[in-house]
């Protein structure tokens, strides 16, 4: 009898054929990256359905214009400052996120408690700038279906301080719910993530990733929190510099 | 049960974590990511409100494409994923090429309401 293996009767060692995970990711972070693959579709539908509404009309609000204040301090004059905060604030959260879950790959228990309370705070810093942009457009009279208007005056007059080029009511109008309903969904994500950034920092502080020997739970909040931001991105390039 | 003990243990084993995100890393990337985003500020504040440029689909591909390179760097190293193995980022990524038809779509559609169908009164600017 012959002792050569035959090439079918080899042990293959390859990636896929069995005996390891292939993908050498755990189940739940497969599922968070899955879960923020269909999210990503979602807000990826919001922002295309902007942009095609942006190329059908001929003229559209002119984000420099709408986006003038800096709340307490100035109320028109300065665009694209109080969203540069904001960015920035989105930007040092998502840092500080990362610096947790590298904090929980050395089980140091203390760091990520810290790193964690740093992003809950950035993350309601970003909420509070939200909702004072959101006032502000209130205020001048932009809503879900609703644009700035006077009784017996035309739109033509009391639109004209935010286009740079013709004016129209219609895109005033889209752009006033498209506006509400990406920033609002946007904000949603934010203030979800904020509540499972809170929840991870309570099983931190009662030891129970400590128990478990992983803090792979910092990592797979992280995920998610780093998406938002990723998320925000997107907004504020479409909404406040194209 | 041995199975789900391995199961358990995954993402502990060789491979996963070693080339993960050192504090210096991450400051690095920081930093990448606050340089593009002030670049984008300098274009939109100093270049075109100083009348350098002017807005418009040039100005827009440069902010695209800085947008881009900043979705990368969270995306790769903020979420770790250039650190997985290639099965698992082409599983996640590929899907994105229907993304990509549809932003093809959607925009062809927009452009030709645009100059096919557009009833909606506009007023020219007075300034």
């Amino acid at each position: 009898m012959s002792t050569t293996v035959t090439e079918l009767d080899k042990v293959k060692t390859g990636r896929w054929h069995g005996g390891k995970s292939p993908f050498n990711v755990e189940y739940g972070k497969i599922m968070m990256w899955f879960f923020l693959a269909s999210d990503a579709f979602t807000f990826s539908a919001f922002l295309i359905y902007y942009g095609a509404q942006r190329f059908a009309h001929m003229t559209w609000p002119d984000p420099d214009k709408l986006f003038q204040s800096i709340p307490f301090v100035a109320d028109y004059g300065y665009p694209l400052v109080f969203v540069g905060i904001m960015t920035f604030i989105l930007i040092m959260s998502s840092v500080t996120m990362v610096l947790a879950v590298e904090a929980g790959h050395r089980n140091a228990k203390k760091e990520v408690v810290g790193w964690m309370i740093a992003t809950i705070i950035g993350g309601l810093m970003f909420i509070g700038c939200q909702a004072l942009e959101w006032t502000h457009l209130h205020h001048a009279g932009f809503w879900w279906g609703s644009i700035p208007s006077q009784e017996g005056v035309s739109p033509e007059v009391t639109l004209a301080p935010y286009f740079s080029k013709d004016i129209s009511e219609v895109s005033a109008l889209q752009f006033a719910n498209l506006f509400f309903t990406i920033t609002g969904f946007h904000g949603f994500h934010v203030s979800v993530g904020i509540l499972l950034n809170i929840i991870i920092l309570c099983m931190t502080l009662a030891n129970t990733f400590e128990r478990r020997g992983s803090y792979l739970m910092v990592e797979k909040v992280g995920l998610y929190w780093h998406f938002v931001d990723l998320v925000w991105v997107f907004v504020f390039t479409f909404f406040y510099l194209v | 049960m041995a199975s789900q003990h391995q199961d358990h243990t995954v993402g502990h084993a060789d491979g996963q974590h070693h080339e993960g995100m050192t504090k210096g890393k991450i400051w690095r990337i920081f930093f990448y990511l606050l340089a593009l985003t002030a670049l984008e500020f300098f274009i939109a504040l100093v270049l075109v409100h100083g009348g350098v440029v002017e807005k418009g689909l040039a100005v827009n591909a440069v902010y695209i494409a800085l947008t881009l390179l900043k979705a990368y760097y969270i995306i790769a190293y903020f979420m770790h994923l250039k650190f997985e193995t290639f099965g698992f980022i082409m599983s996640v990524a590929i899907s994105f090429v229907l993304i990509i038809y549809f932003i093809a779509l959607m925009l062809t559609e927009g452009g030709y309401l645009n100059t096919h169908y557009n009833p909606f009164p506009h007023w020219a600017n007075p300034q």
